[in-house]
């Protein structure tokens, strides 16, 4: 076992790292960067959001009235639930754990199509309510709680637009999941060797953590106030 | 210096590791990428030249008569998007930073080779869209996108061109992350911080620029894409969006790109400069440390664009406060360079003339720079050719220029063959010539108070536009003659040797062109960056 995990892991050495450890700290490194360049992707959405939000408040009051708040903590509770298998399955690669990491990232990947299927049956809501920017946008009762339906209309634009590059990003990180389930179940990852368990683990955590803004932004802190 | 010509002509080198066209377009060498990424970028620059050439040719006479004015609105669209986001943005990092970031500190790739290759592809596919956009019918925006005309009125290309920016984004934030890991990480033994190549710090600032600052504009070309699609009303005014918010998210990132434009330019003039006058580059510290201070506040300035957007004046006095700041490091630079050269055993080698162009010409950009950040004068000369001169001089008076000087002085690493000296430097006198004959008049059609994106103009103003369009000529043909004689050079040029500059540095240590591996043995360094006092006169050996 000791042998051939060292000859995995020289396998794992790329032609231009001195050694392992070089390989792992600069693949860790790039990960974390890629993280930052994504915290600013979804800041340009969070920074139009707060703007639009205190210049129409009353607006994203009525606008989330309108959101399900059961289904999206349910949601909230799934995506926390798919990082514990995330973390549980990283650590099973450390310690060669092959079998147990494979479910883990298994489960991980269920809660992850949980999360877009829960996700499907709000977005059909919303669509067959019209609460979808363009022509065709409609909200009942904009009149009643004073507000023009162009103002919600632009909350319902942050919330696809936010809403659905998360999901977008979900989609992706089933995708690269699948990659390690595949990968590890081949054996290509070892306790010398498991960065890129390590790194979509990353990517996944970031994901989730985007949702648990996303959550109280769009569902919780304007619900109170409209009545 | 004979036989270490003959073991240049005999060793595997990267550029006869394999000639078939997989070689090239599969090849995960960083030197193979940037010889990619100069061609391709070479081209992206001709384009543009050629719509550049147009607009001068519709200026030579005030009325508008060689193009209609919706013509003529895409022409100078499509010059400012092909040479900001697919030359300038591109050009020095990803040609000569590729070529030399591993080099200079010792590594054998870049720390991720494969998504070095993936950038370039991204490039290439962004200026897929863009170029198909551009033969469809073009796009009339203006590069900066402005809404909601581009958005809601423009009947022109607009998504196709936002898709191709948004993709070459990505390869300019893979560029930086990709220098950022391995300037942490792949360092040789021994090269400290404080030992790193300018060239390096300055790349290393513009990357952090790249990682943090290309994504917002990469949402934000996103939500102009899906306003025009879906009709979102983020950014259109008639469905309450704010159209002041595309302005803000869009210089928040291309106020940045400025600096990630001359940053990398700056790193290659220090190089040149300290080569050329025999001297370690006086105060290293403050030099690599203005970088990290440019990119910083380059951050915190980007609404000086916004002046008579209606912004708010208390606003507008922080930004234009933080504006003026940005010259402080700018400056410190160029008192370094000039005291670099004091007491220094100059050389008039083409590099430096190109240099000695550069400090001149930005310097004029970067003065004209603190005009337009005061308030008062910004009001006066918005939207003028005051503006255009300015960024031209910053642009193509710097950033140009240090590319050129950056290529002609790596050119015989690239390559291992030197190019006509006689003609380079005929081609930079050219270059300093025309320039400054094209953008010059611009400075005062400006302040005369001609607008900028008109095809049209009042007849006082000729004199100066038809100066100005004989200036472009003579650029282009600067441009054009390096064209020519590096292409001839590959053949007939002098065999270049390992270092013919005698410069210190590890890319010199290694033969040129460098073996793919660069380095047969991971270097070990012991000296001090720019080490020229203890450099000896003749050329030596490699691995001294």
């Amino acid at each position: 076992m000791a042998t051939s995990d060292i000859e995995i892991a020289e396998h794992a050495l790329q032609h231009h790292f001195a050694d392992m450890d070089q390989q792992k700290e600069s693949s860790t490194f790039g990960m974390w960067l890629f993280l930052v360049t994504e915290i600013m992707f979804f800041g340009g959405l969070f920074c139009a959001y707060l703007i639009y939000r205190s210049t129409y408040y009353p607006a994203f009051v009525a606008g989330s009235q309108t959101m399900n708040i059961w289904l999206g903590a349910t949601n909230t509770a799934v995506l926390i639930c798919s990082s514990l298998s995330m973390a549980l399955g990283v650590r099973c690669a450390q310690t060669s754990k092959t079998k147990m990491m494979v479910v883990l990232l298994l489960i991980t990947i269920v809660f992850g199509f949980a999360f877009l299927g829960i996700k499907a049956v709000e977005y059909h809501e919303h669509w067959t309510n019209h609460q979808f920017p363009g022509p065709n946008f409609q909200f009942e009762g904009a009149e009643a709680a004073g507000v023009s339906p162009q103002n919600i209309q632009i909350y319902f634009s942050l919330y696809w637009a936010m809403t659905g590059l998360h999901a977008l990003h979900m989609v992706i990180g089933i995708g690269l999941v699948t990659w390690i389930v595949i990968a590890g179940w081949r054996g290509a990852y070892s306790p010398d060797y498991y960065s890129p368990v390590e790194n979509v683990g990353l990517y996944w955590h970031f994901v989730d953590l985007v949702w648990i803004y996303l959550f109280p932004l769009l569902y919780l802190i304007s619900k109170k106030h409209g009545g | 210096m004979a036989t270490a010509v003959q073991t240049t002509v005999e060793t595997q080198n990267y550029l006869n590791n394999g000639y078939d066209l997989k070689s090239w377009l599969l090849t995960k060498d960083h030197k193979r990428i940037a010889v990619l990424y100069l061609l391709s970028i070479t081209g992206m620059f001709f384009v543009g030249g050629f719509f550049a050439m147009l607009i001068r040719l519709e200026l030579l006479t005030p009325a508008g008569d060689l193009v209609s004015s919706d013509t003529y609105n895409k022409l100078f669209t499509m010059h400012g998007i092909t040479m900001v986001f697919f030359f300038l943005i591109p050009s020095v990092p990803a040609v000569l930073g590729n070529f030399l970031v591993p080099l200079m500190v010792g590594a054998k790739d870049l720390a991720f080779p494969r998504i070095n290759l993936l950038s370039w592809y991204l490039y290439i596919i962004g200026a897929m869209f863009a170029l198909v956009s551009m033969v469809m019918g073009g796009v009339d925006t203006g590069w900066t996108f402005y809404t909601p005309f581009s958005t809601t009125y423009s009947n022109t290309h607009v998504v196709g061109t936002a898709l191709g920016i948004f993709i070459t984004g990505f390869s300019s934030i893979f560029t930086g992350l990709n220098f950022i890991v391995t300037i942490h990480r792949m360092r040789a033994p021994g090269l400290t911080w404080t030992r790193l190549p300018l060239f390096c710090w300055s790349n290393y600032a513009a990357s952090l620029i790249m990682v943090l600052g290309t994504p917002v504009i990469a949402i934000t070309i996103l939500l102009v894409a899906l306003e025009r699609l879906f009709h979102i009303g983020v950014f259109n005014p008639a469905l309450g969006g704010d159209p002041l918010l595309f302005q803000h998210l869009f210089w928040f990132y291309s106020h940045p790109a400025v600096y990630i434009m001359i940053l990398p330019g700056m790193g290659v003039i220090s190089e040149i400069v300290t080569c050329f006058s025999r001297k370690r580059v006086f105060g290293y510290e403050f030099v690599a440390l203005a970088s990290i201070a440019i990119a910083v506040l380059g951050f915190l300035v980007w609404a000086h664009h916004m002046f008579v957007a209606g912004i708010s004046v208390y606003a507008a006095l922080v930004f234009s406060l933080l504006s003026y700041l940005v010259a402080i490091p700018s400056a410190v630079k160029i008192f370094n360079w000039t005291a670099t050269l004091y007491k220094g055993s100059i050389r008039y080698d083409t590099p430096m003339l190109y240099a000695f162009g550069f400090i001149g010409l930005f310097t004029i950009g970067g003065l004209t720079g603190v005009f337009l950040a005061s308030i008062g004068v910004d009001v006066h000369v918005t939207d003028t050719y005051f503006v255009v001169a300015h960024f031209h001089y910053v642009m193509v008076g710097g950033m140009v220029l240090a590319y050129m000087g950056g290529l002609h002085f790596w050119w015989p690493k690239m390559t291992g063959r030197m190019y006509p000296e006689g003609w380079a430097k005929l081609s930079a006198l050219l270059v300093f010539v025309g320039f400054n004959l094209t953008f010059f008049p611009q400075f005062i059609l400006g302040y005369m108070g001609m607008p900028r994106r008109y095809h049209a103009y009042p007849p006082e103003f000729q004199v100066l536009n038809v100066l100005s369009t004989a200036g472009a000529s003579v650029l282009a043909l600067g441009y054009v003659l390096p064209m020519i004689y590096f292409v001839w050079s590959l053949r007939y040029g002098k065999l270049a040797g390992p270092n013919p500059w005698n410069a210190v540095g590890l890319e010199w240590m290694t033969p040129s062109p460098p073996p793919t591996q660069n380095f047969e043995e991971t270097p070990v360094v012991t000296w001090e960056a720019y080490d020229y006092e203890h450099q000896p006169d003749e050329e030596v050996p490699v691995g001294h």
